[in-house]
């Protein structure tokens, strides 16, 4: 059905979106015994469970249908440079503040992602998407409600919300950073593409941030932090593949 | 020859329904709706089909082996199960036994919808102790993936939802 030029440009979509949802799965779950009550605790390790799954079915199709390794020789066996996730999903945890707006942000654009890839001209991606953007829509919804909740707490919360919101942002932009060949996808009606991904995902949460009375960035006046979907990652990716890997890397054939 | 096949599938069926969901042990997987073909082929081939309910339920290798394992004890030679997103799982596809069997359990079954479930559904989940809707939404996320937790301001008890997806 596709040429191979835009099989590949395929590739690199499934993959970066594998890459964030791996990485971002894997940030989550360090809130596992951390989370500031109970219910939060239960909630990141819930959502990062919901983000290996996701990237487990992205990982999938590349083997099953893209002739690539199998997934977990795919997510644990390869270096930092060959990841193409973004900056923001492995940047750590740092406080429950910068976490939830990260959950926030990414979760928002995943949503919008994952109802276009579910009617995607590929297929496999089409159907995977269609389980999917119905979990990440309770991601949102989680994401959502403690944001408003901290918003209408008080002067320390809210202040810590805008500087999470400001610290986030140019990462939160570098989500959007083109692939090559995306033309071919958006002509070929895999995807719409990162720019109206981009101005969809500024809308939903420049609404969410006013509503709870918080200042929203001028995207035109912040410079994206891009360079993940090339390969280009900040020093705290690669301690998190190594801790990542390390049952894997002293027991290739361990099972748990 | 016809009758026999569907007989046949029947046995398999029922088979299957033996085998209950890990995470809600009362509850048979063919109730939760995550069968969705049955093939028998020639020479005692059989292929299930199944799709998840969470993409990332931890619980799927070990359903795939337990419904072949028990489509196997009817003397099938080859039992493949396969996992797939072929039919998209959602829970409206819980049969009505098994909103029942949820409900005994102690667990708020997934209220019905149409196109996309409504996520303020939640706030007002009915109590499966004492039906009251008088209740709360604490958290979207619960023990498993696929349960959400509330409380009923009416018998004062914690409890948790099997939620619509």
């Amino acid at each position: 059905m596709f040429n191979k030029a835009t099989l590949d440009a395929v590739r690199k979509l499934l993959l970066f979106q594998a890459d964030d949802h791996l990485i971002i799965g894997h940030r989550n779950s360090e809130w596992t015994g951390l989370g500031p009550v109970l219910e939060e605790d239960i909630a990141f390790s819930s959502i990062a469970q919901d983000k290996i799954g996701h990237a487990l079915g992205l990982y999938s199709i590349l083997h099953e249908h893209l002739g690539e390794a199998d997934p977990d020789t795919l997510a644990f066996m390869r270096n930092e440079g060959d990841f193409t996730s973004c900056q923001l999903v492995e940047l750590p945890i740092g406080g429950y503040d910068f976490s939830l707006v990260r959950h926030l942000f990414f979760d928002m654009a995943a949503l919008i992602r994952f109802e276009d890839f579910s009617t995607s001209s590929y297929d496999p991606l089409a159907k995977l998407a269609r389980k999917v953007k119905g979990e990440i829509k309770y991601h949102v919804f989680h994401a959502t409600t403690f944001f408003k909740q901290l918003a209408e707490g008080n002067e320390e919360s809210k202040a810590r919300l805008q500087s999470a919101i400001n610290e986030n942002f140019a990462l939160a932009l570098g989500m959007f950073e083109a692939i090559e060949g995306e033309q071919l996808l958006v002509d070929n009606g895999v995807y719409k593409g990162e720019a109206a991904i981009r101005t969809a995902w500024l809308g939903e949460i420049g609404a969410v941030v006013r509503d709870a009375g918080l200042k929203m960035p001028d995207a035109a006046q912040v410079e994206a932090l891009v360079g993940g979907r090339k390969g280009f990652h900040t020093e705290h990716l690669q301690p998190l593949l190594d801790e990542m890997t390390e049952v894997f890397r002293v027991d290739p054939a361990a099972e748990w | 020859m016809m009758e026999t096949a569907v007989t046949e599938k029947e046995r398999i069926w029922a088979a299957i329904a033996e085998v209950m969901d890990p995470e809600i042990p009362v509850l048979s997987v063919v109730d939760l709706g995550i069968i969705t073909d049955v093939q028998v082929h020639g020479d005692g081939q059989v292929q299930v089909m199944m799709t998840p309910t969470f993409s990332g339920c931890p619980a799927i290798k070990l359903m795939e082996k337990q419904v072949r394992e028990a489509v196997e004890q009817l003397g099938y030679a080859s039992v493949a199960v396969e996992t797939n997103f072929d039919v998209t799982w959602n829970s409206n596809m819980i049969s009505e036994k098994g909103r029942e069997v949820i409900k005994n359990f102690g667990l708020a079954p997934p209220p019905k919808y149409k196109d996309n479930p409504d996520l303020k559904l939640l706030e007002h989940t009915a109590c499966p102790y004492c039906d009251s809707e008088n209740t709360t939404l604490k958290t979207p996320f619960g023990p498993t993936l696929c349960r959400s937790m509330h409380y009923c301001y009416d018998c004062l008890q914690a409890f948790e939802q099997f939620k619509p997806i």
